[in-house]
């Protein structure tokens, strides 16, 4: 098993996000996020999913998604070949006089305030997804009180060589 | 000139369904459908036959479209109109048969309120449809339908659901019915790589011990043709499924007829001792496949497919062809041709063998002084539709009487046996006849049932007699649900819990007879042929009550979890699982 990004392209339909996500639960397929949003045109979305997986359940996947008739693309994106990227709100539990502190460090580390409050700050953390994680790390100590992930979202790099590089199932 | 023609939604659908060629429809009216069923009145050459249960309905169409090869269409209100259609809707599913749902929906204000008779159809249906569509404006509806027959009748072929809102059926439109449909992320495959089919051809010459594996999908895609031809042309022995069955004439010397639970051991060994399995239009369904692990374990596999989802499943596929199969098996054929050039092929002692296994094991029972079996009604039947001059049309329900029908009956014509495989929906044989009779109207068109099965759908006895569908029903009446109770016995410690219906109740000559059909009942050997012949011949629809032996069980038999190979030819053998 190991964590496969997979990006669809959807018609942009009423209840093609519902079929997509449908599928996955009934052929028992676990979705760890799923980042939908709309693209460059307006009657088609994105769907970026993370799913756990063997190659085998991978290529299932593909080409049941394939079938659904909304769905016009389905590409795997491979960690060196996709840029990915995540939004995470974390609202982090502190008193006044450690402000400062935790401020300066989550400069450090790239984290922009949204928001301060009597004893807590939020924190706005865009990147890619192990810097999330690394940054999630590093405030846990202070006590995080919630804590929110968009999901990732990718793209392919248009600096990826070739066309062979993501794996596109097409239908013959 | 314009042929934009103005009219309200309602005429719409049935101006839609006229232009997809559907000359019946099943169905029954209800409150959110009412302004469709109101357009019928106002005209329309789509003749609606009106069934007495939604369940009925879908299972008619279902049995009018494995009958004609048409898509089947079946019209239902909102709320439980739209839930009784679920079974038939999943029962397309899994056999892929094209069938255009037609339901009704509350008001588009209503939507959402959970307002009378309101549910969520194509949330309800959503995992066993092709594609839904719930229409709220009326300006979609052409192309929605236009769209629903496409997709239900292209790539591989099944069920689709239209919902629209009663107001919907009650806007004005400007009519015209697309020619094109618009469908960016539906591209079924048209071609096959000739690559693949190459390989295929190579491995096929090459192989000692090849087999084709035959099933459901060379019938909907028509290619029966063409796999008769690969078949002789290369002299291939056949395997066929139980929803293939037809495909392949069941009397031609190189078909061995079932494999799986219940097929012979001939083509159980066959399958599974082959060194090539030529799958057709299959699925490598576990009632054939039995363990997977352990089937066919010494052969390579070339899947030939239109659906891509399906080659590699359950079974890595050495081989993939995906692609229609009528063109795949025909370019196969000339490939073969082509390399073999005039060359016998190599597996002559592999047909032999197959031959000794089948004289060695034929499907086989033991009769009883006084005892009607089962098996020998549908030896009966088998005999009396060899002596008929018009086409007969078997359907059955799901069960032991569904297994010897798969076992005995002898279907040499594509279509000429309806069934309910992947689903094994009880009560399906009954309404698909009638559905099948609309269909063929010149053909017999005989229901072999179980009196479990056909207690679930003889409301429709009613619409069969109305509407002027003739039919004959003939239930192997054993007084149990007879493959539950089989299970009891074997695996249960014949704990036979809640299985004995009786054969009495209720009487199936006087039910038949208050529904208008005639009734006739049997329970000797000796009257078993007069009888049938009687029920062919009454002119009506008939029913005919087969009081046979209720210990009777089904062999051969591959108990589940068990591998293929070591099926039981009997009761007496030791379970191997």
């Amino acid at each position: 098993m190991t964590t496969h990004t997979i990006s669809v392209r959807l018609e942009n339909k009423p209840g093609a996000l519902a079929r997509v996500s449908q599928l996955f639960s009934r052929r028992g397929y676990n979705i760890q996020s799923l980042a939908v949003g709309p693209t460059e045109r307006a009657d088609i979305s994105r769907l970026t999913l993370r799913v756990d997986c063997s190659e085998h359940s991978l290529e299932q996947i593909e080409k049941q998604m394939h079938k659904l008739v909304n769905v016009l693309r389905v590409t795997e994106l491979k960690p060196d070949e996709a840029i990915e990227r995540e939004l995470a709100l974390i609202t982090v539990s502190v008193p006044t006089d450690r402000r400062a502190d935790l401020v300066a460090l989550s400069q450090v580390a790239g984290a922009r305030v949204a928001d301060i409050g009597r004893d807590a700050i939020t924190f706005e953390f865009v990147g890619r997804p192990d810097q999330l994680e690394a940054f999630e790390e590093l405030i846990r100590p202070y006590g995080v009180r919630e804590l929110v992930r968009t999901g990732r979202v990718g793209l392919r790099r248009p600096s990826a060589s070739g066309r062979s590089g993501t794996q596109s199932v097409q239908q013959v | 000139m314009s042929r934009r023609t103005k009219m309200l939604g309602s005429d719409a659908i049935l101006r839609a369904l006229e232009q997809e060629g559907v000359d019946v429809a099943f169905g029954i009216p209800g409150g959110a459908i009412l302004p469709t069923y109101d357009a019928m009145a106002r005209g329309t050459s789509v003749r609606h036959v009106l069934a007495r249960h939604e369940q009925g309905a879908g299972h008619m169409a279902e049995g009018y479209a494995r009958a004609s090869g048409r898509v089947g269409v079946a019209i239902a209100t909102s709320g439980p109109g739209a839930t009784n259609l679920v079974t038939p809707i999943a029962d397309a599913w899994m056999d892929s048969t094209p069938l255009v749902c037609i339901t009704g929906q509350v008001r588009s204000s209503l939507i959402g309120t959970d307002a009378f008779q309101e549910t969520d159809a194509t949330g309800i249906t959503m995992p066993i449809v092709k594609h839904s569509w719930l229409v709220q404006d009326v300006e979609e509806l052409p192309q929605v339908l236009k769209a629903a027959f496409h997709v239900a009748r292209t790539g591989r072929q099944g069920p689709v659901l239209v919902d629209v809102a009663k107001d919907v059926q009650e806007a004005e439109l400007e009519f015209e019915y697309p020619e094109e449909v618009d469908l960016p992320g539906w591209k079924p495959p048209r071609k096959v790589h000739p690559k693949q089919v190459r390989e295929a051809a190579q491995a096929i010459l090459a192989a000692q011990r090849p087999i084709v594996y035959a099933g459901g999908g060379v019938l909907n895609a028509d290619a029966c043709a063409e796999l008769l031809r690969l078949v002789e042309s290369a002299r291939l022995p056949a395997v066929v499924t139980l929803m293939g069955k037809g495909c392949l004439p069941d009397s031609h010397p190189l078909n061995y007829g079932p494999p799986g639970m219940h097929g012979s051991k001939y083509a159980n060994w066959a399958l599974n001792k082959s060194d090539l399995v030529i799958a057709v239009g299959t699925r490598f369904d576990d009632r054939v496949t039995g363990k997977v692990s352990a089937f066919a374990p010494g052969a390579q596999v070339i899947h030939f497919d239109i659906d891509a989802a399906e080659v590699g499943k359950i079974r890595h596929a050495d081989i993939p062809v995906v692609g229609p199969l009528s063109i795949a098996l025909a370019e196969l054929t000339g490939e073969l041709d082509r390399m073999r050039e005039g060359r016998a092929p190599v597996h002559e002692p592999w047909l032999r063998q197959v031959e000794d296994w089948r004289e060695q094991f034929p499907f086989r029972y033991t009769k009883v002084d006084g005892v009607l079996k089962p098996q020998t009604a549908v030896e009966a039947l088998r005999d009396l539709a060899a002596t008929r001059t018009e086409d007969v049309v078997w359907t059955t329900g799901v069960g032991q009487h569904q297994m010897w029908a798969m076992q005995y009956l002898v279907c040499d014509r594509p279509r000429s046996f309806i069934t309910s495989g992947g689903l094994g929906t009880m009560g399906y044989g009954l309404p698909a006849a009638v559905g099948a009779k609309a269909a063929r109207p010149d053909a017999t068109v005989v229901c072999v049932d179980g009196d479990g099965c056909f207690q679930m759908t003889c409301q429709e006895l009613a619409t069969a007699a109305l509407e002027r569908l003739p039919v004959v029903a003939v239930v192997l009446n054993n007084g149990w649900l007879g493959m539950v109770r089989q299970w009891q016995e074997m695996f249960y410690d014949e704990r036979f819990a809640q299985t004995h219906l009786t054969h009495a109740v209720p009487d199936y000559a006087q039910l038949a007879e208050a529904y208008g059909a005639a009734g006739f009942t049997v329970d000797s050997e000796e009257e078993l042929e007069s009888t049938l012949e009687a029920a062919f011949e009454a002119g009506r629809t008939a029913v005919v009550d087969v009081r046979c032996d209720p210990e009777e069980k089904c062999f051969p038999m591959v108990p589940a979890g068990a591998a293929a190979v070591d099926v039981m030819e009997s009761p007496d053998e030791e379970v191997r699982v």
